[in-house]
């Protein structure tokens, strides 16, 4: 089919796909009326039941944790992938010194790195009790990884993230995560059914296996997002030593 | 009477589709896709929203306080990061695509073989 045609056929059956859609959402409950009954049920038992006062994390790492479980699984293929996909074809060409001279840039990047750790670690920390959890926290641990290479240090990220020790935490992150789910089969609930002291309410020790959930997400997503930020650099210093050579 | 926020995620959903459709490089159309992914988002905020309602976390706010729903707010939270690393898997096929066929353009993809 040619390219006019396509658009054509394109322009029909999205007038179409629009329609259909708008019609849908018509029908649905007024912006800001939202019915439940699934939020409010939460909402209000969660806090007492779970002893957690976000009720975000209690839903991620509890109520559906299977849900949690599985998209841990497509995060982990996905960067499984990205490393098959590009490591295969590089054969360490294109290792490279810093680039960066500034030394300015390199202090004050890297005084951040250490703020942005501990900023990323307490996100993770307080994640059933505040905004954050291990997906949010994990991501901002990361950046402080990805920090240490923006202030010019690619030999200290390297020696900071050792792709060995990535790897291991991905898959003991993703599996850490389903062992969780096995321990409270072996204690004679459901799979990743809520175990352990649910402690205070509004302390660090509550929750249950919220908290185990939630430092397995964080190693399995911080991990993750270091692994495919190594990946793309190598390629592109692989790809910058092709150019050169 | 508002369904505005709902009529968004519809336009960015097509808006997104239209880019698909229309592309002509792959990296592009990645990109396409996740604008396509991110109406998903606006939809699932938009119809746990309650007004006046404050965030499901009750740490230091009076009890019986109006919370919007939790489960789209867990939805998109996981999604955000998940879809980040699917991104990153179609972005390296991209990177693959480009030097087994020296093309990022699909259309020419589709006529070659080997």
């Amino acid at each position: 089919m040619s390219r006019p045609h396509r658009l054509g056929l394109f322009a029909v059956s999205a007038a179409g796909l629009t329609a259909l859609l708008l019609w849908g959402v018509a029908g649905l409950p007024d912006f800001g009326h939202y019915r439940g009954p699934y939020g409010f049920v939460l909402n209000a038992s969660a806090p007492g039941e779970r002893h957690v006062t976000n009720v975000v994390a209690a839903v991620v790492f509890d109520y559906r944790g299977f849900d949690t479980l599985g998209e841990e699984f497509i995060l982990f293929a996905s960067v499984m992938g990205v490393a098959l996909l590009l490591r295969d074809v590089r054969d360490g060409a294109g290792r490279r010194g810093d680039a960066m001279r500034s030394d300015a840039v390199r202090l004050v990047g890297l005084g951040f790195a250490g703020v942005l750790l501990l900023t990323g670690l307490y996100v993770v920390a307080h994640g059933y009790l505040t905004p954050g959890g291990g997906f949010q926290g994990g991501v901002v641990v990361a950046a402080a990884f990805v920090l240490v290479y923006l202030a010019g240090e690619y030999r200290g990220y390297r020696r900071l993230t050792p792709i060995v020790v990535m790897d291991v935490s991905e898959g003991s992150g993703a599996g850490g995560y389903a062992v969780i789910g096995i321990v409270s089969l072996l204690l004679g609930s459901a799979f990743l059914h809520n175990f352990g002291p649910l402690g205070t309410g509004g302390t660090l020790a509550a929750g249950g296996s919220i908290a185990f959930l939630n430092v397995a997400t964080a190693l399995e997503v911080t991990a993750a997002f270091v692994l495919l930020f190594t990946e793309f650099l190598e390629e592109l210093s692989a790809v910058r030593a092709g150019a050169r050579s | 009477m508002s369904y505005l926020p709902f009529a968004l995620a519809v336009w960015i959903f097509v808006v997104g589709l239209y880019g698909v459709v229309t592309s002509r490089n792959l990296i592009h159309l990645a990109v396409c896709l996740s604008v396509m992914q991110s109406s998903t988002y606006v939809l699932l905020l938009s119809i746990g929203y309650l007004s006046g309602g404050t965030a499901p976390i009750f740490a230091d706010v009076p009890k019986g306080t109006r919370a919007v729903d939790p489960v789209v707010q867990a939805l998109a939270l996981t999604d955000v990061v998940v879809s980040v690393t699917v991104l990153a898997l179609l972005l390296a096929l991209a990177i693959q695509v480009q030097k087994h066929s020296e093309t990022l353009d699909p259309d020419e993809l589709r006529t070659m073989h080997g």
